[in-house]
């Protein structure tokens, strides 16, 4: 394996595991951290590599709506997008889902203003939970490339049709130089047929997407999608398989295990941290800490079913999350972990920490505090409920 | 696994040869990662980049805290960054300097190496563009990395005339500082 990978940079692997999917429209607006994507991509498209339309917009409003449009005509489309422009998508976001639009779009998550930040967090992706666009999180740079065709082909899917984010920590995977293999053209080819919607805008078959609805018939495009992400769940994980068949890697379906079965602590995550997590565990499993990790590759949709099977054994759980719901004092992944246990038998506490966030490093200290903090939990002499980890304490 | 911390100013270079490196280690059979602390880049400001070299996939993260290696592109740096910060006795700081490794007041139990490696680029590149030279040292004092890889990363990234000049330059900034 080691023979066929080459060290380029996390946007460069992205933007060419996107090439070689073959969209027909890319419509992006450059923004930091996201911008090497775009660049990269408007470069194969100038340069004759791939047979695609590239709409320059005037902001990030404009290319989703552009692709709303090429979609809707059978169109694959693919955008990219971090913080200020995903938010500035926001009202669109709904309207792709709502009208059944398997547009993909590689989050590069990054913090959002105020105060102006450009580094990593995953408030963007997270913040965004509820419009019906399915969320995926990779750990390193592989996995964020891998990720392109795999969310392609669900979102595609005949029996799903929602958009798709492929969600990458901005920076810390972006713009990190690590050894991947860049995606083979004839495999992906394999992998990923072409996009054939069986509805499509057509001046020769007139119809409508996305028109009135009534209260009599709006609550059951809401019930499709939702079942739809039904379908999904189920999909990730075949379709992750099928991966593995074709290019021989896989990381994992819905959720993905680290020294889990033995584990009586059990740490929850998502993104770029899980590597620093796993160097974690290996070095307090050799201080005989019972302790282990489940990484949560899909948080929509999100798989409730999963979790609770991972966690039959678990003790104590700790969640962490790169974002936070301000007046909850809870990141997204903890308050969702908390809501799918409660109607168990399983009687687990759950202990959030907020960390990471607009670009604060996470070292290994980091986590071993937190699992120092768990452990006291677990002698019950603490609980907590959710905390910020590493808050300074010099600042007024 | 080995860790690097490369201290540079902006437009130096440091995040490009951080870059070289992880791809001159990987051509030696390393895996290996280069990424820059990322920042709000502009010329001249402190910037610093980091490298890890490991015979195993590398999962950590995190910025580098306690270096086996760095490299300091610009010596004014000693007085405004703390470039010895987390070293270890046996750790090495290289230092880009006309100077001798005992003129710097740094606190440290690693050793300094010094090479006047602007005076190499000029000499040889004709511009004082010293990242690429530096890795040549780098090389030289620690033998983690073959020159001959750190040239074969140059010349792929720089093609032509521009890259057998800084080739040049890694081979004799390589042998100056004693590699072998």
């Amino acid at each position: 394996m080691k023979n066929r990978m080459t060290v380029v940079e996390g946007s460069y692997a992205v933007a060419h595991a996107a090439k070689v999917c073959r969209p027909n429209v890319i419509s992006a607006y450059p923004i930091t951290p996201q911008t090497h994507i775009v660049e990269d991509l408007s470069q194969f498209v100038a340069d004759g590599e791939i047979d695609c339309e590239y709409m320059n917009v005037e902001s990030e409003f404009s290319a989703i709506s552009a692709l709303i449009g090429a979609s809707a005509t059978g169109a694959r489309t693919f955008s990219s997008t971090t913080s200020q422009g995903l938010a500035l998508m926001h009202e669109a976001l709904f309207n792709a889902s709502g009208m059944r639009l398997p547009i993909v779009m590689t989050v590069v998550n990054r913090a959002l203003s105020a105060p102006i930040n450009i580094w990593n967090d995953q408030q963007d992706s997270i913040s965004q939970r509820d419009t019906g666009w399915i969320q995926l999180y990779a750990e390193d740079v592989q996995e964020s490339a891998d990720m392109t065709p795999q969310i392609f082909k669900l979102a595609e899917d005949k029996d799903v049709l929602l958009p798709a984010m492929s969600c990458m920590d901005g920076f810390i995977l972006s713009h990190v130089y690590e050894p991947v293999i860049l995606l083979e053209q004839d495999l992906t080819d394999e992998f990923l047929p072409g996009f054939e919607p069986e509805y499509i805008l057509d001046p020769g078959n007139p119809m409508s997407f996305g028109a009135f609805a009534d209260p009599t018939t709006y609550t059951e495009f809401r019930y499709r999608q939702e079942e739809a992400m039904g379908v999904a769940l189920k999909k990730i994980e075949e379709i992750a398989s099928e991966f593995n068949d074709i290019y021989g890697r896989y990381y994992g379906g819905l959720v993905d295990g680290y020294m889990l079965d033995d584990a009586e602590i059990v740490i929850m995550a998502m993104g770029s941290v899980i590597g620093t997590i796993k160097d974690t565990i290996d070095m307090l499993r050799k201080e005989n800490i019972s302790i282990g990790l489940l990484k949560v590759r899909s948080f929509r949709p999100f798989p409730a079913d999963a979790i609770k099977a991972a966690l039959k054994n678990a003790k104590l759980v700790v969640t962490l999350d790169k974002n936070i719901s301000i007046g909850k004092n809870e990141g997204a992944l903890c308050t969702e972990v908390k809501a799918c246990l409660h109607n168990t038998k399983l009687r687990v506490p759950v202990i959030g920490f907020m960390l990471g966030h607009g670009g604060r490093d996470i070292p290994i200290g980091t986590i071993v505090n937190i699992v120092d903090k768990a452990k006291a939990a677990m002698r019950n002499d603490s609980f907590i409920e959710s905390e910020f980890a590493d808050l300074r304490e010099d600042m007024e | 696994m080995k860790e690097i911390r490369i201290h540079g100013r902006g437009g130096q270079g440091s995040v490009t040869a951080a870059e070289l490196l992880a791809v001159a280690a990987f051509e030696d059979g390393k895996y290996s990662q280069a990424f820059p602390a990322f920042g709000v880049e502009r010329r001249g400001a402190p910037v610093t980049a980091f490298v890890r070299l490991s015979d195993k996939p590398v999962r950590l993260r995190s910025q580098i805290y306690e270096p086996d290696y760095v490299i300091v592109q610009d010596a004014t740096l000693v007085d405004v960054v703390d470039v010895a910060s987390g070293t270890k006795p046996e750790g090495i700081i290289l230092i880009n300097t006309e100077k001798n490794p005992g003129s710097f007041n740094i606190k440290t139990e690693a050793a300094i190496r010094t090479l006047d490696a602007t005076k190499v680029a000029i000499d040889i590149i004709g511009k004082p563009i010293v990242n690429t030279t530096l890795i040549g040292a780098f090389a030289g004092v620690t033998g983690e990395i073959r020159p001959e890889s750190i040239k074969k990363a140059v010349m792929e990234r720089f093609p032509g005339k521009i890259g057998e000049k800084n080739a040049e330059a890694i081979q004799a900034a390589y042998d100056l500082i004693g590699g072998k």
